[in-house]
């Protein structure tokens, strides 16, 4: 992105100006068109959410606003943008305004350097996972702003469990990111998905078992991280209201769902960077264009398995408590990171360059286990019942 | 065990507190004065023979005619699947009966709403406050001559015919 | 409705100079998770509850004055507003009431059809019961899962009565209409499709590693103290004793019906814990539909309501009959003065003891339990304010 920005520079389009202007205005030019993207991004998955939980309920779900519902996030997003925006009298009035922000800050931030194609990335920072890792943290002051703000006990009780939730599976969620990095060498996101290839035996998740438990347990904590179910504790509407966003209305809310659903999207295209490789594609074409889209295409594709996963999981599974929530990390998923860690080292130090019979017995028992999953879907959907076979389409 | 021999364990313990006649029913329902209401529950509860474990119900009657206020409790035992129904009559002006909230704890919630509904007085009830109604309700609801107030905070409780709008 | 007005002093020892303060926190009346307009006054430290204090009586509407005044046929439409949650058992509380004080004996069609119309709403209301508490739980797919059965089972009662939420289908003598023409067939129809659902919910739910860790040994509620607060119905049961007012006390046709009384044994944690409540309405389902296909095999022909007068007045006397309802066996008292009007009419229902007893279970537990036990314990709060 540098470079292009310079290019641009050098091409005499800004000439006269100051060389900071010019920065100044490219990168404002970049973040406008990223914003805009994720906001596709939030409301596409939202829409996405709704549908597939709707299948899964057997119920519709919204198909009324554009083709099959498809523009529904829109509506939405105008009728939240047109509410009266309540500040509780009560309320810490500049703390309560400027929650929402830090939080659609801290899930902003990470698409700067995810990659979604070669090229297509708009900083490759040296450190990209690191920073990821910290500015989602922001999300976290967010939550917990908006929950002491408040000045509502739900909404208190809320900020605090997201906090604690949030802070505790830091913990194991990047110890299953140093399990990668351990076998890359670098943080930078375009290194490491350079390092895996287009086949599925060189993705990550089955280059050897200790990269499998990391991606397994990168996926839990980051889950609990995104406040997705089975950890959706700080919003957990039968207990708390609606939790640190109970008082919340208008569009600052809207902002506060943004960040669940955008943050839905970042946790498939990490996991599709670090453990699925990423935009490799099968060398089919040299058109740099072609190539871009099909990258992004693959990339995309990627992350919303991930994220259809997720979803899956919120339609199937119960809420845990909070005392379970902190068990499940520091008794289990913690321990089993570090001793992972440990495995994936002598691994390493073992078999520096891979062993290619563990990739390929591993994706055989990958593709096992998936198979006879779709058998089990196949063979649900024949026993259902006629008239429970809603269309998706409907 | 039936009736009649609940009765005349009842009547061996407590003499003539306990009244003379059964009314044979489903629940055989038998008088007590008011003075001697909870200890029978609880030789009815502790006897082995009788086990009385669980107060199925309590109610106050407001029988105005007879200026009396009837309260009934049923009661049954899961053990040997038998029950009874004890009747207590107490004066309309100021009924005062003790207790069973001891013997049995669902009482409590009970008593409560037989003191808020009909004004029935416990004797002993540690925390017998209104239930159902506000806690600044005026009168027992329940009773014969209770007369709805006029307003509630401010609020009309008449409310105009819809033919007449 | 007066449990603001009153501090619970609970002490704590605090190191010197550190003062903590308990929370009180206001759950409902409108409350996600309270359906209806409960209120609990929650004295929390943190995520622990020291106790929770039941808040009843907005859903007071006074029912039992309101029978004073309309008279023994008038109140059957009534009776429906008692537990709108399955309003059939209540009519048949009632019905039974009115019919064991004057004495009249309901034609065996008409009986049959009661406990067709029962069944289905147990059915029904057990389906609310069961998806409800999976979705405080945080699952919301068996709660629209279990809505969508219930929904047919509406339609079948509609078939019946008309109505799909306050039936009124019972009338003291009987009922007020015989079945309707291929009713057996779509109600059988329904029976086929409906029991191998059963298992998939427990398939889906049940037995999920978080949905028992959530409901398994919290709140264990023991036999002698399920007995001494008055627990009745599956919430009883879940303790352990089986006693069915069907099987134990039978009343209506039920005898001539072969069913098991499912009882909690404890096989999440400790017996009488909210899994096993839970897990007691999910098998009484299977009873309700075995009852169901007896009683719609062996419809007996004849009328199905007896002839009763028009102003119902039976003699001085008084009735406590108990029906079992969705939630346990139901109270119904009246006294009668020889008038058409009842002198006092009095409505012990299940849901009042579970609320009762919340205040004893809750010590100690987390909020997120607090929300179990109320599911599991199946509180309604229009059968507890009456």
């Amino acid at each position: 992105m540098r470079k292009f920005a310079d290019s641009l520079l050098n091409g005499g389009i800004f000439d006269g100006m100051p060389i900071e202007l010019g920065y100044v205005l490219v990168v404002a030019f970049f973040a406008f068109v990223l914003l805009n993207f994720i906001m596709l991004v939030a409301g596409v998955t939202s829409w996405l959410e709704r549908r597939v939980w709707g299948r899964i309920q057997s119920r519709i779900g919204p198909n009324r606003v554009g083709p099959q519902g498809t523009i529904q996030w829109l509506a939405d997003g105008l009728k939240n943008i047109m509410k009266e925006d309540i500040i509780p009298e009560e309320a810490d009035a500049p703390l309560f305004k400027i929650a929402p922000y830090l939080a659609m800050m801290g899930f902003f931030a990470t698409f700067a350097v995810i990659p979604f194609g070669d090229g297509l990335v708009v900083a490759d920072l040296d450190v990209g996972l690191l920073y990821i890792t910290a500015v989602t943290a922001l999300v976290v002051v967010g939550v917990l702003m908006a929950g002491w703000a408040s000045n509502n006990k739900w909404a208190l009780l809320g900020g605090i469990r997201s906090a604690a939730q949030i802070i505790s599976y830091e913990i194991p969620a990047g110890l299953g990111v140093i399990t990668v990095v351990l076998f890359t060498g670098s943080l930078s996101m375009q290194s490491i998905i350079r390092a895996q290839g287009w086949e599925p035996w060189n993705w990550f998740m089955f280059d050897n078992p200790f990269l499998f438990v990391a991606f397994f347990l990168f996926f839990v904590s980051a889950l609990a991280e995104g406040n997705r179910t089975p950890f959706d504790l700080p919003e957990a509407e039968s207990e708390l209201v609606a939790g640190a966003f109970t008082e919340y209305s208008g569009l600052r809310n809207l902002l506060f769902f943004l960040v669940e659903w955008g943050n839905l999207y970042v946790i498939g295209a990490l996991c599709a960077t670090m453990f699925l490789g990423g935009w490799q594609i099968p060398p089919v074409t040299e058109n740099p264009f072609l190539l871009g889209l099909l990258q992004f295409i693959t990339f995309f594709a990627k992350s919303y398995f991930i994220v259809f996963v997720a979803m899956w999981i919120r339609g199937t599974l119960p809420r845990v408590r909070v005392d379970q929530l902190m068990t499940l990390c520091w008794k289990y998923l913690t321990p089993i990171a570090f001793v992972n860690l440990l495995g994936a080292m002598i691994w390493f130090i073992v078999f520096p360059h891979g062993f290619l019979p563990m990739r390929i017995a591993m994706v055989l028992i990958g593709g096992g286990i998936f198979l006879y999953f779709l058998s089990r879907v196949m063979f649900h959907l024949r026993r259902a019942k006629p008239e429970m076979h809603l269309s998706p389409l409907a | 065990m039936d009736a009649a021999e609940i009765h005349r364990r009842l009547r061996d313990k407590l003499g003539n507190s306990v009244l003379p006649e059964i009314k044979e029913n489903e629940w055989p329902v038998i008088g007590v004065l008011p003075a001697a209401i909870a200890e029978s529950c609880r030789l009815l509860r502790d006897d082995p023979e009788t086990a009385f474990d669980c107060l199925s119900n309590l109610t106050a009657v407001d029988r105005k005619t007879d200026d009396l206020i009837d309260v009934y409790y049923h009661l049954y035992s899961y053990g040997h699947r038998h029950k009874v129904n004890l009747k207590v009559s107490c004066p309309r002006l100021d009924p005062a009966l003790p207790t069973v909230s001891t013997i049995w704890p669902i009482g409590d919630w009970l008593e409560r709403e037989a003191f808020d509904l009909m004004g029935v007085n416990f004797i002993g009830h540690g925390d017998l406050r209104r239930l159902l109604m506000p806690e600044d309700w005026v009168g027992h609801p329940l009773r014969k001559d209770f007369v709805e107030p006029e307003e509630y905070h401010g609020i009309s409780t008449r409310r105009e015919s819809l033919l007449k709008l | 409705m007066s449990t603001t007005s009153i501090e619970i002093g609970l002490e704590r020892e605090t190191p010197a100079g550190l003062e903590t303060e308990e929370m009180t926190l206001n759950m409902g009346p409108q409350h996600p998770s309270t359906h209806g307009v409960l209120r609990f006054v929650v004295k929390a430290d943190g995520e622990i509850m020291r106790r929770a204090i039941p808040d009843i009586g907005y859903l007071h509407r006074s029912i039992e004055k309101i029978s004073e005044k309309v008279g023994y046929h008038g109140f059957m439409p009534y009776t429906d507003r008692v537990d709108y949650v399955s309003a059939m058992q209540c009519n048949q509380g009632w019905a039974i009431a009115c019919e064991s004080l004057a004495g009249i004996e309901v034609p065996r069609r008409g009986e049959y059809c009661r406990v067709i119309a029962c069944e289905f709403g147990r059915i029904a209301s057990h389906l609310i019961s069961v998806g409800a508490t999976a979705m405080d739980i945080g699952a919301f797919t068996p709660f629209t899962h279990a809505l969508r059965e219930r929904e047919k089972i509406n339609d079948i009662l509609e078939e019946l009565c008309g109505a799909r939420l306050t039936f009124n289908y019972m009338r003291i003598g009987g009922c007020a209409w015989d079945i309707p023409p291929g009713f057996i067939k779509r109600a059988t129809a329904f029976l086929d499709a409906f029991e191998p659902l059963i298992d998939e919910y427990n398939e889906l739910i049940s037995f999920n590693k978080i949905y028992t860790e959530r409901m398994g040994n919290v709140a264990p509620v023991s036999a002698e103290l399920a007995i001494a607060w008055n627990l009745v119905g599956p919430n009883l049961r879940g303790s352990g004793v089986k006693y069915d007012v069907r099987k134990d006390e039978p009343y209506s046709v039920y005898p001539e019906f072969d069913f098991d009384v499912p009882v909690g044994e404890g096989k999440m944690g400790e017996v009488g814990d909210c899994w096993d409540r839970y897990m007691v309405r999910m098998d009484e389902m299977k009873e309700s539909c075995k009852i169901l296909r007896q009683a719609l095999g062996g419809l007996p022909e004849g009328p199905v309501v007896a002839k009763v007068a028009r102003t119902f007045k039976p003699p001085v006397g008084e009735a406590y009959v108990r029906v079992e309802g969705s939630r346990g066996d139901m109270g119904w008292f009246v006294v009668s003065d020889g008038t058409a009007f009842p002198v006092r009419t009095h409505i012990r229902t299940g849901s009042y003891s579970a609320m009762a007893i919340v205040e004893v279970l809750s010590q100690g537990l987390m909020i997120a339990d607090l929300i179990a036990v109320i599911a599991s314990l199946d509180i309604v709060a229009p059968e507890v304010d009456r």
